[in-house]
């Protein structure tokens, strides 16, 4: 790049170009306002968490401000053997199989509703607007909604039927949503054009909708995994006598006063960006595949 | 049930959508091998009628016979025919040589089986190396080739092609009509190619059918469409041709005086037909190329056809001039004169002109 620059400013025409628009000293204030801007935002959104991560590597002293006491891996230590800080790890565990059926069913209610809504049939306005009726109903009335009808049934509220529905009615809406977008790219012809060459409704599915839908279907599962992964408001009524990692989290703040809080937060922080990178990392091995299969068949 | 030859036949094929007839009554006859072309504007039900042949939909009544078989309601792959889409429809997932091989991977061919007859096909269309490219980083013309090297790995005995060049630039769609041809020669089947150019449709065809809402104008090989236009609208749709209407003055024998507003009288020979009577209305075509333009003098020898008129405007065309002249009636009038002749004695836009063609050149209309 540094060797292209003399010969472009050289050109008259560029050179004044550079001279205007590209002098650091000559920039409109206009940028340093969006700049600062920026900054704010950026510390805005990443300062709080920052802090809650530098904390829970505090040692034995450590306690729930700044300034920093000590470095260790204590409060790791500590948040998975000591009892009195609640059952972070059942929770965890409930958490993840939770999101895991829910991104399971998000994305197959998700991916049939895209492909029914591409023709209108009857009623479709009606379950349209029901599905973003319950994407705007206030999650915690929601939750309480849910609660009461399973106790009204005389059904055992838990984390894995009523917080399943509950979340549910959060994730499928939001999948569908997703999923239209998505679909709205997807042209009728490739469907026609493999049953034109003999493919079976299945082989359809299978070669052409499903690799071509490929990264919105990630995209759904992404968003289905981490709404309810953190899914606090939707869960507090409908979990039943076991806890969700949020429900935990929550009954921590209110009676443990140690850093352990915090090393769970860095821990449930660490999970979900390892979940989103497989998920990219799956979607690039994908990619890679598919052209390096072609290739070797040179 | 096996089908062997591409001899296509619609009987009294209707289609209805919503109690709308967008094919009402086709019937037609395609023999084996040959290059047949719909053309129409759009929503004439061309591009139905070949959906109904490809089996991506169904006729509302009649039949649709292919090799001799009645293939209503059956499947594309039983009725051994191959579509090659407007857009053309390549997987974008997939690459050429996997687009190619995908009808044989449906049928269960193993990897190397049908990467070796893909490979055959691509040659063919001279894409062998492109082969391991995305349909995306291909330009339209190859995308075209592509996508015919798809539909002909199956070896269809019918080919249905919607609007296949009209994606393309003017250049490219003048090297892909040729392209078009010379694969129907070499694959032997019969092609059926829908468009709404009159140009494309000529050049390519063996039968042209014309058609308007959903019915069948004029069927034929593609000089007698242009020269011979069964009506008007069939003649104002190929082009080329002058339409008049007028009434008739009489009939002596084997030809009809007809009075044309703003005119002399106009001689039109009868071929055949007698059922035209003094007083009745009649269309009639004289070809732009067949009109001589010449300075007023002399009355009109016999067997010509002369009107006087005025010269309105001049278009070189290369190969010929077009001279637009007043109108006749609401119709337009325009000689195509060949270069040369045009040049030997240029007019100029104003000229008094005497519009002559012999009077056996004009041809009534229906």
């Amino acid at each position: 790049m540094s060797a292209s620059t003399i010969p472009i400013a050289r050109h008259p025409k560029r050179a004044r170009r550079v001279a205007r628009y590209g002098d650091e000293s000559r920039r409109p204030w206009t940028f340093w306002v969006l700049a600062a801007l920026f900054t704010a935002y950026v510390l805005a959104l990443y300062g709080p968490m920052l802090c809650i991560y530098v904390l829970s590597f505090q040692d034995l002293r450590g306690g729930l401000v700044f300034p920093m006491k000590g470095l260790s891996l204590h409060w790791f230590v500590d948040l998975f053997t000591q009892v009195r800080t609640g059952d972070v790890k059942g929770g965890f565990e409930r958490s993840i199989i939770l999101a895991i059926l829910v991104t399971v069913l998000t994305v197959v209610g998700s991916f049939m509703a895209g492909l029914a809504f591409r023709n209108r049939f009857k009623g479709d306005g009606i379950v349209f607007y029901l599905m973003i009726g319950s994407l705007v109903a206030p999650g915690l009335v929601l939750g309480i909604g849910v609660g009461l009808l399973f106790q009204y049934f005389g059904l055992q509220a838990s984390w894995y039927t009523s917080a399943l529905g509950a979340h549910l009615s959060w994730t499928l809406p939001f999948g569908v949503l997703v999923m239209f977008a998505v679909m709205s790219r997807f042209d009728r012809a490739w469907e026609e054009a493999a049953h034109d060459l003999g493919a079976t409704r299945w082989q359809i599915i299978r070669m052409v909708v499903v690799p071509i839908l490929a990264p919105g279907i990630v995209a759904v599962a992404l968003f289905g995994f981490t709404l309810s992964y953190d899914e606090f408001s939707r869960t507090l009524q409908t979990s039943g006598p076991l806890n969700t990692l949020p429900l935990e989290i929550w009954s921590m703040t209110l009676n443990v006063t140690s850093p352990s809080l915090y090393a769970l937060g860095t821990v449930t922080t660490l999970a979900s960006f390892l979940i989103i990178g497989v998920c990219l990392g799956a979607i690039a091995l994908m990619q890679k595949r598919r052209s390096n299969q072609s290739s070797r068949q040179q | 049930m096996t089908i062997t030859t591409g001899d296509i036949e619609l009987a009294g094929v209707y289609k209805h959508f919503g109690g709308v007839a967008a094919v009402d009554g086709v019937n037609l006859k395609i023999p084996d091998g040959a290059y047949c072309c719909f053309l129409g504007p759009s929503g004439c039900g061309k591009t139905t009628i070949l959906r109904m042949i490809a089996g991506h939909e169904d006729p509302t009544g009649g039949e649709i016979l292919i090799g001799g078989e009645d293939v209503t309601g059956l499947p594309p792959v039983e009725r051994r025919t191959a579509m090659m889409f407007q857009s053309y429809a390549l997987f974008p997932h997939l690459t050429v040589r996997d687009n190619v091989a995908f009808p044989l991977r449906v049928r269960g061919q193993s990897g190397a089986e049908r990467y070796k007859t893909a490979d055959a096909m691509l040659e063919k269309v001279r894409l062998t190396e492109l082969a391991n490219r995305l349909p995306g980083q291909l330009s339209g013309g190859q995308q075209q080739r592509v996508a015919l090297a798809r539909a002909a790995i199956t070896e269809p005995r019918v080919l249905l092609l919607d609007e296949p060049l009209s994606a393309l630039d003017e250049q490219l769609r003048i090297q892909m009509r040729t392209e078009l041809r010379r694969m129907q020669r070499e694959l032997g089947i019969t092609f059926v190619h829908v468009t709404h150019t009159q140009l494309e449709a000529i050049a390519l065809a063996d039968i042209v059918v014309v058609m308007e809402k959903g019915k069948i104008k004029q069927a034929g090989p593609a000089r007698e469409v242009y020269a011979q236009p069964r009506d008007r609208y069939v003649a104002e749709f190929l082009g080329g041709q002058n339409v008049f209407s007028g009434k008739v003055e009489s009939v002596n024998g084997a030809s009809v005086v007809v009075a044309a507003p703003d005119a002399a009288s106009i001689v039109v020979p009868l071929l055949g037909r007698s059922v035209i009577r003094g007083g009745d209305r009649v269309d009639l075509a004289v070809r732009r190329d067949d009109i001589h333009l010449r300075r007023p003098g002399p009355a009109a020898e016999p067997g010509w056809n002369a009107i006087n008129t005025r010269i309105r405007a001049i278009e070189y065309q290369g190969a010929f001039v077009k001279v637009m002249l007043d109108t006749i009636g609401e119709t337009e009038f325009v000689a195509y004169v060949p270069e040369r002749e045009f040049f030997a004695d240029p007019f100029t836009v104003g000229d008094m002109v005497v519009a002559a063609w012999r009077s056996e050149r004009s041809l009534l209309l229906s």
